[in-house]
């Protein structure tokens, strides 16, 4: 059977694929630019065996998901910016609960109701404070609309695997684009979850999802095993993408939105004679520390964009231990940079490096 | 010989953490009779808020899950959601949900949402060291309102079930006590019926129960029960606010 290619919209190949997954419940509140998620959840849940409920906030949206994760089902939630920072305390709790579930945030500009245009000024609350406490989640950054598919149904997958809050951190333009998709092959054996708190039947004993731990050394045991556990996936989840990288003397990194113009400034460049590559983050936590790590032998120089003023240009010079000069340039309010910017930008490093 | 009291099957057989004259216990000890009553331990959740019966999870033999504070409601709604033939039911204090919880508690109403909430009204933040809750009654005094509660600065005590009553999502609203054997009955009564209500998916239903706090109102157990039928209850009247099934019951 050869799989159909369809024209979609980001948005909507994400809200597609996760039903795909197994997604059972969607709950979310609206706001622009996710809107077609729940739209298309709200037309396509009830048809196809699933729940679709509006919120009366992010608040309630995420607890949803608590409950339903802890009932042990499939679960989503969509939003942008401001709604993610509303939904801070609940991930917090689903990650401290060990419960898998899928949010997914649209970004837009910010900071406060900031405008609906596409950003990606929301990287440091994804990767590093997306709520208190000492945890993290799974962060996928798609860059096409296949991957709006590829990658929500991943992160239901990862999500199950260690029982981690998993984000798709997309933005207003890969939401909005239209391109062709093709569905990924699923498979239909959803993992067993004995842990679920869905009534014990009189066979077992009772289930607890909990988060309080009074006592300094059963909190700190926690959260310890918890840190092993984010251990194994620094080890095996890095993902990224290498383009051109071989003997680039500047590695261009962004993901996302910004990648695809990385990308094509980096095609621009080689014809100027430029040596330039392009390295994107396919998973941004964990970040691809091995993989900014391949490029260090060669790579004279990096420069991060962004869709921000400067916030994963932090872990890019982490990952390289400052072994190698990172540069920056970004947009932000909504604006995107064009490839001329930054070929500019490259042409600039390039002309220092000689 | 035969047994005339015993713990209830669905009750952990432990001691909890709660003040000698807390009816914190009381109340478990009715939800858990009507668990074994029903014969739904194996088939309900039960979601624990964040006040002092945060660790409730550890009494009821039910599965449970602890929600963040005041989102118990929006947690239960995600579990039966997900499994619409369980029972779930929640547990919270005045402050959990008259206060940061409102909006959860009044759109889990609206929605109809078949649950059961079991709503400890003790008039104050008992975990917290004895807060003004939106429950305080006016002149009562607090850690927060030391001079006794001010209506024209602190504002008036809120009225859940009197609020509740309006909703058209709610099947049951009802005011209850357990400061006596009589008020206790009449309690238990009204947790069946919710339960019932929740079997029959006849929508959302809330079952308020008029608590005392012995230790932040700085009174003896006894002390404390007499407040209770002496301020409080003139308050918050007991009875029942709203009942869908009450009619087809006239008609049995
Ligand atoms: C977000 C958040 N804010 C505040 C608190 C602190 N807190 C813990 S319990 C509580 C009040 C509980 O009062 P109530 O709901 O009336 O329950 P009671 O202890 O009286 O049974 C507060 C404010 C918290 N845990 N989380
Ligand atoms: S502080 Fe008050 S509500 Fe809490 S256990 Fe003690 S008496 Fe009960
Ligand atoms: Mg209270």
């Amino acid at each position: 059977m050869t799989a159909e290619r369809v024209l979609m919209k980001g948005n909507e190949a994400l809200a597609e694929a996760a039903i795909r997954a197994g997604c059972k419940c969607y709950f979310g509140y609206p706001i622009t630019p996710q809107t077609e998620i729940a739209a298309f959840m709200a037309k396509n849940m009830p048809k196809r065996g699933g729940t679709f409920l509006q919120a009366e906030s992010e608040i309630a949206a995420i607890n949803m998901v608590l409950g339903a994760a802890s009932a042990g089902v499939r679960v989503m939630t969509s939003s942008s910016s401001p709604g993610i920072s509303l939904k801070s305390e609940g991930i917090s709790y689903i990650a401290a609960s060990d419960l898998p579930c899928v949010i997914i945030n649209v970004q837009r500009g910010g900071p406060g109701l900031g405008g609906i245009q596409p950003a990606q000024s929301d990287y440091w609350q994804a990767v590093k404070s997306g709520g208190h406490g000492d945890f993290h989640i799974l962060v996928f950054a798609p860059n096409s609309v296949q991957e709006m598919a590829d990658m929500v149904v991943k992160a239901f997958e990862k999500a199950d695997q260690y029982r981690i809050p998993a984000m798709i951190l997309s933005d207003g333009m890969l939401g909005q684009m239209m391109e062709p998709v093709v569905f990924p092959e699923i498979s239909d054996k959803m993992p067993e979850k004995p842990w679920a708190t869905n009534g014990h039947g009189n066979k077992r004993k009772h289930n607890i999802i909990n988060t309080l731990f009074l006592q300094p050394d059963e909190l700190e045991a926690s959260v310890n095993a918890r840190s092993k556990k984010y251990e194994t996936i620094v080890e095996n989840e890095q993902d990224a993408e290498f383009y051109l990288t071989d003997d680039a003397d500047i590695v261009v990194t962004g993901y996302g939105a910004a990648s695809r113009i990385c990308r094509e400034a980096v095609d621009e460049a080689r014809k100027n004679g430029i040596k330039a590559g392009l390295l994107r983050p396919k998973v941004l936590w964990p970040f691809p520390v091995k993989d900014y790590q391949k490029i260090v032998p060669t790579a004279k120089s990096i420069l991060c964009v962004e869709l921000s003023t400067g916030q994963m240009i932090d872990d890019v010079k982490l990952a390289v231990n400052c072994s190698v000069p990172v540069e920056f340039y970004g947009r932000t309010g909504g604006n995107l940079p064009s490839a001329e910017e930054i070929i500019k930008k490259l042409a600039e490093i390039n002309d220092s490096l000689s | 010989m035969s047994v005339v009291f015993r713990k209830p099957d669905s009750m952990a057989d432990v001691n909890t953490h709660y003040c000698p004259g807390c009816t914190h216990g009381i109340v478990h000890r009715l939800i858990c009779e009507i668990i074994d009553e029903m014969g739904i331990e194996g088939d309900t959740i039960g979601i624990c808020p964040v006040g002092c019966s945060v660790m409730a999870y550890d009494y009821f033999n039910c599965d449970m899950i602890e929600a963040p504070h005041g989102r118990a409601p929006a947690v239960a709604t995600g579990v039966k959601r997900s499994l619409p033939d369980k029972f779930v039911f929640t547990y919270q204090g005045d402050g959990d949900l008259a206060a940061i919880g409102t909006a959860e508690t009044i759109h889990a109403a609206a929605r109809g949402e078949n649950i059961t909430i079991i709503f400890i009204n003790n008039t104050t933040y008992g975990m917290t060291g004895g807060q003004m809750a939106p429950t305080t009654l006016p002149g009562q005094v607090t850690q927060t309102t030391p001079y006794g509660r001010d209506v024209e600065k602190a504002g008036y005590p809120v009225k859940m079930c009197e609020i509740l009553a309006q909703v058209d999502g709610t099947a049951l609203a009802q005011r209850v006590s357990v400061d006596s054997p009589k008020e206790v009955q009449i309690a238990k009564k009204a947790i069946r019926k919710a339960f019932q209500i929740q079997r029959d998916k006849k929508g959302f239903s809330i079952v308020e129960v008029l608590s005392t706090c012995p230790t932040n109102w700085g009174m003896s157990p006894v002390e404390s029960l007499e407040r209770l039928r002496k301020e409080c209850i003139p308050y918050f009247p007991l009875g029942v606010y709203k009942d869908i099934t009450a009619k087809e019951n006239s008609n049995d």
